[in-house]
């Protein structure tokens, strides 16, 4: 490898993050004639609203306007896919925690206690509160789907042994530190500038424009840096900077909406808790002949992101295995709960979770190890190696790596020692558990731009490592600017970890039109052949000549050569047919495999990591830091999600874990006591991505589905190896599973 | 003494002096909105984040005393007297990095950077009051700092790091502190009022003055009333620079700790004396919030899930309650009468807490349950104090956290316990008692099966700990692997 492509240099903005000079939306200089806007949210999961009486709002001190539905000049809509919710609810409000109103005021505080003046007259009506009560009533927010391969039924009819099982799985708030925010600023003529916190500039400015009654080229929207997002700020973002441009519109000054943390949980959505039923048949070796999936996720009062996520839980109820007869139905269940959105791995680790459950259970019902019924059921690389949705796997790498990780681990040993330890030991039970990840790169052929957008993740430093490389010069010469949808119109997304799959490949196509233009015009200038010519450390060498690059970039500056550039990139390959699930809709798969070991308090259902060690492929690492950093802080996001991060609403649809009191992501002290993480090395893409890397963001997640499947372990004897344990599994959860299983 | 209206305190090296402010402005509000040093984050507003973490230097004692706190729940009077460092202090305008700063940068500590600021302050309050940390001290140092990113490995490699560079000079300027006046505080804004007494008679009167007055201790629980309930408080009263109530005493017979006494003083020394109640105080909050909060904010607010009230009731502590008319003095199992109203009456405020030194042969413990190890709230929370003659039980209290409207004593296990030999079958009739003694409520930290099955099972790893059969606790446990 050339050049800073593949070193583990520290993030661009490191030095700016830890001095406080890094500035998020909310840090930006305030225009003098600013406004802070709040909301006013409903009280109620489901009610007709009769009437809203804002006088003691307007009345309240430094209140300068208030908005309502009825007041949005263009499109009461923020569904990013499909139109159906409402910015300000108009009619009824659909969720406890709706926005109904906005207030602008001339102080943060000031609006936000005027927002809680609001006497609304609400007609309460009946409200569907869970996944399993919309389905019974038939209750969607898109058609449910299915998916078949063979013949699941008969085959789990015929099978020597079956087990079936309904599971929950808990949802999960992405709790990015920075919460939502926007700040419309109106311009000349018209034209609105938008400052808005997302992942997402192109889509803020569409819907935006539409809210407001403009087009699109009426508004631009920029974007330096998010402090997190995670899927939170893909489509969210968008109600928030339409209710700041509403505000802003209205009243001709500047508006900023920044949401209260408590606010930010109960009005945004999360990512989908499921309730999933299964039935499997299965061989005496443990391998499944047929498998029957249920599964109903909660996606709340719109469609929003719900049905890519869903289809995504449809494509990865297999994760590493190989199922011939499948059957799966998915329901999209629309709920009086707020919407539920994209959180990195976007439906994927639902889908994981489901198929590791069966697994587990079949282990547990033969009495083998589930290491060894994982690997009995993986994908061939020859044979049995096509997907229930007709992608055939080229690039299987997980036998090797599984194989490589459980010698690594000390696995077997460690197993062997923990029950020997279990058997001795009365109050303090150990488990381990040994889980693969599958995870399907560049679904959908929509991402067509550059235009990334910054979170955290490291994106734009491995794309100024890619221009640096490509225009032979050092890191220092590139600068990294905002994403503004001015400069770089139509981008999609960054999402579904293609951030440097997309924005490192357009910003390569970019760099060598550059410096194929410079190269011509050096041959000509200095009359060598282009053959001859080389750019390397900010150094051009022409021939026997040497010019450091800013000389060259003179010279052609005078000879009108255009030395600026756009570049574009689409993945290739992919192609898939929506209705009957099958063609390719993955570029290709990044894999990785985990062991996790835990002690559990059989008298309080605590518990502790204890021991996790990690192999994951990257690809070619564009940079091993940033890489290592979306592994361990994946994992250890995917830990809280199975463990101690627990949604809860009340009987009234109120959501009641909405800040960091309530709501427990992990701390510093839940890290494994003894962490060891690899980056798989020699494991260049056999596609071809940039510099053969691999999307590194979302996969590194699922592999914490073996801290659950430890704790499972550590929960089962012999008189009952199947606990019920769910998930979440919080202390609660883990005793609740102790106790049902006799301990 | 006549009174100020006029706040002083250090930053950067200078002295800044305010009048007419708002009582009730936090500190994180004024360096963003009114400093525009947005160095400091917002992540939640109610001290459990951490993206608002900046340190603060007192003198105590004729030294320098620096702690981190949350500025999102700080009244701003409350800097009266003090030094304020934030992430822009270290780096002088980011000219140099301190060590800190570049053990972050060099350790790849931050990813979207928003808590960063954050971590850094810890971290920086860490360098200059321990000196070699122990990995536990590390992660109890950074226990109120949430990070969404990096899944803090970085930043514990980071905080090992820290230490290697050349030592910076001193942030610090006690000379320029020195010039802050040492009078009280009487500030008067719109009409509301800001009262920042130093002397206990003057509390006495300002309390018999004021008695709808707030007193703000610590402020970590008072702080949200403001940022999260947008309550309007007309009078404040804080007690933190009463000299009187900072005394913190090892007698004979009992510890005698002054009501503005901050959490991680007051557990040190209780720490001392029952070393077995450790665990539980590393689990109680934050540094943060230990470092601002009060032992006597934690009992006199009284919150049925304040995690010191059980030891404290379990091991006989006493309440001495002060007003202009004298003092008398209650026993904290007394003191609370239901949920949030205690035996205070207008004009009464906390002057001293005592707790009974352990005795010869005394056990004393105290366990907590949450979903998470560290700052998080009990959803369970036991105390118990155990006295033997021979096999028999000569003494036993217990007091709970978690299970009803207030901290109480489990009566009903105590009796069936007490005088009977500390056995099996006790302890089988004790359980089966704390199931007459409580009907726990279920909510989203626990529900009451789970609460009652776990206080039940908490005896028994008490009587399994003084048995001799106990394992350790998965905590402890997973800190030998």
């Amino acid at each position: 490898m050339r050049g800073v492509v593949g070193r583990a240099l520290p993030h661009d903005s490191a030095v700016l993050h830890v001095s406080g000079t890094a500035a998020y939306t909310d840090d930006l200089p305030e225009p003098r004639d600013l406004l802070h806007v709040a909301v006013g949210l409903s009280d109620h999961a489901h009610a007709r609203i009769r009437g809203i009486d804002l006088d003691a709002v307007i009345g309240a001190e430094g209140v300068v306007a208030t908005c309502i539905a009825a007041d949005i000049p263009g499109d009461n809509n923020c569904g990013p896919i499909v139109a159906d919710e409402e910015i300000l609810a108009s009619d009824t409000a659909l969720y406890a925690g709706q926005a109904i109103f906005a207030v602008a005021a001339d102080t943060v505080d000031r609006a936000r206690r005027a927002a809680r003046l609001a006497e609304i007259d609400y007609e309460p009506l009946e409200a569907i509160l869970d996944p399993l009560a919309a389905v019974e009533k038939e209750s969607f927010v898109l058609p449910t789907e299915t998916m078949t391969r063979g013949d699941a039924a008969a085959a789990i009819e015929k099978a020597p042994h079956r087990v079936s099982r309904r599971l929950t799985l808990g949802g999960q708030d992405q709790f990015y530190l920075e919460g939502h925010i926007a700040m419309a600023i109106p311009q000349e003529d018209g034209g609105l500038l938008v400052y808005s916190s997302t992942q997402h500039p192109d889509e803020v400015q569409h819907l935006v424009a539409h809210a407001i009654g403009r087009s699109a080229k009426d508004v631009v929207c920029i974007c330096r840096r998010m402090g997190g997002a995670f899927g939170g700020k893909e489509s969210q973002a968008a109600t928030i900077a339409c209710i700041a441009a509403i505000m802003a519109v209205k009243t001709g000054r500047s508006c900023k909406l920044r949401l209260d943390r408590d606010d930010d949980m109960v009005m945004t959505g999360k990512r989908h808790d499921f309730v999933i039923e299964y039935e499997a048949g299965f061989d005496d070796h443990g391998r499944i002949l047929g498998v029957d999936f249920m599964f109903a996720s909660r996606c709340g009062i719109s469609a929003d992101l719900s049905g890519p996520v869903n289809d995504r839980t449809m494509f990865h109820c297999d994760n590493a295995y190989f199922l011939e007869n499948v059957h799966i139905t998915s329901h999209r269940c629309k709920t009086n709960t707020v919407s539920n959105t994209a959180f990195r791995g976007f439906g994927g680790p639902q889908g994981m979770h489901a198929i590791e459950y069966v697994i587990d259970d079949i282990a547990r019902t033969l009495g083998k190890d589930p290491a060894d019924v994982r690997r009995r059921n993986f994908y061939g690389k020859t044979t049995r190696n096509v997907t229930h949705y007709r992608q055939t796997i080229e690039d299987n790498i997980l036998e090797d790596l599984f194989d490589k990780l459980e010698a690594d681990a000390d696995y077997r040993a460690r197993r062997d020692e923990i029950r020997a330890f279990n058997a001795e030991h009365r109050v303090l039970r150990r488990g381990i558990a040994m889980t693969p990840v599958k995870f399907g790169i560049s679904f959908t052929a929509t991402h067509l731009n550059h235009g990334g957008t910054e979170m955290g993740q490291g994106l734009y430093i491995k794309v100024a490592q890619v221009a640096a490389d490509e225009l032979g010069v050092t890191l220092d010469r590139i600068r990294i600017n905002a994403a503004d949808t001015s400069k770089v119109p139509n981008a999609s997304a960054t999402a579904a970890s293609s951030g440097s799959d997309i924005n490192g490949k357009a910003v390569q196509a970019a760099c060598r039109k550059i410096r194929g233009r410079l190269t011509e015009f050096a041959a000509r200038h200095f009359s060598v052949s282009e053959a001859g010519i080389d750019f390397a450390g900010n150094v051009v060498s022409i021939g026997e000549r040497e010019l450091a690059f800013e000389e060259l970039v003179g010279l052609a500056w005078f000879d009108r050569v255009q030395m600026f550039a756009t570049g574009f990139y689409r993945t290739p390959k992919i192609h898939y047919d929506r209705d009957t699930f099958s063609g390719r809709p993955f570029f290709y798969y990044g894999y990785g495999a985990a062991v996790s070991e835990v002690v559990v308090d059989t008298l309080t259902g605590e518990y502790r990591l204890t021991r996790v060690d990690i192999l994951h492929d990257c690809g070619d690492s564009l940079n091993p830091a940033m890489d290592l950093g979306q592994v361990e802080g994946g994992f250890i996001q995917g830990a809280g999600w199975l463990t101690s991060e627990e949604l809860c609403w009340n009987d009234k649809g109120e959501l009641t874990t909405h800040a960091p009191s309530t709501y427990k992501i992990p701390t510093c002290s839940d890290l494994p006591v003894d962490w060891r993480v690899e980056l798989l090395e020699n494991a260049a893409n056999r596609e071809d991505t940039i510099y053969r890397s691999k999307a590194v963001g979302e996969p590194p997640l699922m592999l914490a589905l073996s801290v659950f499947h430890a704790l499972r372990d550590a929960i089962a004897t012999d008189a009952n190896p199947l606990p019920d344990l769910r998930a979440p599994a919080t202390p609660e959860a883990v005793l609740d599973a102790l106790v049902s299983n006799g301990s | 003494m006549a009174a100020s209206d006029r706040i002083q305190f250090v930053l950067d090296g200078n002295l800044v002096e305010l009048t007419d402010v708002d009582p009730t402005r936090t500190v994180l509000q004024y360096l963003r909105e009114d400093l525009r040093r947005t160095g400091t984050k917002e992540g939640c507003a109610e001290g459990d984040c951490g993206a608002c973490t900046v340190v603060v230097a007192e003198q105590r004692n004729g030294k320098a005393e620096l702690r981190a706190i949350n500025s999102c729940i700080q009244f701003v009077p409350t800097l009266h007297g003090k030094e304020l460092l934030t992430v822009e202090s270290l780096c002088r305008g980011g000219e140099s990095l301190h060590p800190v700063q570049q053990a972050m940068v060099d350790n790849h500590g931050s990813q979207c950077g928003f808590c960063t600021p954050g971590f850094v302050m810890s971290l920086y309050a860490l360098y200059e009051t321990n000196p070699a940390p122990t990995r536990r001290e590390i992660d109890d140092a950074l226990a109120g700092n949430l990070c969404r990113c990096t899944g803090y490995r970085p930043i514990v490699a980071a905080a090992r790091a820290m230490y290697q560079a050349p030592r910076p000079d001193g942030l610090l300027h006690p000379e320029t502190l020195a010039k802050t006046h040492g009078e009280s505080l009487a500030i008067e804004h719109d009409g509301r009022r800001f009262f920042a007494p130093v002397s206990i008679a003057e509390l006495a009167g300002l309390c018999a003055r004021y008695p709808d007055a707030t007193l703000l201790a610590g402020g970590t629980d008072v702080g949200l009333w403001v940022t999260k309930q947008h309550r309007v408080l007309d009078t404040i009263i804080h007690t933190g620079r009463v000299a009187e109530l900072h005394t913190l005493e090892t007698g004979a017979t009992h510890i005698d700790i002054g009501a503005a006494v901050s959490l991680t003083d007051a557990m040190a020394v209780f720490v001392d004396q029952y070393p077995q109640l450790e665990e539980i105080f590393l689990r109680f909050a934050s540094p943060p919030i230990r470092n601002a909060g009060t032992l006597g904010g934690n009992v006199a607010n009284g919150s049925p899930i304040g995690d010191s009230m059980p030891a404290l009731m379990a091991a006989g502590t006493t309440l001495v309650l002060r007003s202009a008319d004298g003092s008398r003095e209650i026993g904290l199992d007394d003191f609370y009468h239901d949920y949030m109203q205690n035996d205070l009456r207008p004009g009464e405020f906390l002057e001293r807490i005592r707790v009974p030194l352990p005795g010869a042969g005394t056990v004393l413990a105290s366990h907590k349950l949450s979903k998470r190890f560290d700052q998080d709230i009990s959803a369970v929370c036991t105390a118990y104090r155990l006295e033997l003659d021979g096999d028999t039980v000569s003494s036993f209290r217990m007091a709970c956290g978690g299970m009803a409207a207030t901290i109480r004593r489990a009566r009903q296990c105590e009796q069936a316990v007490t005088g009977q030999p500390w056995n099996q079958a006790t302890l089988t009739a004790g359980r089966a008692a704390l199931a007459k003694d409580f009907t726990p409520i279920s909510d989203m930290r626990a529900t009451a099966a789970y609460r009652l099955r776990a206080a039940q099972n908490l005896l028994t790893r008490f009587y399994l700990e003084t048995t001799g059969a106990s394992e350790e606790t998965v905590y402890a446990y997973g800190r030998q692997g």
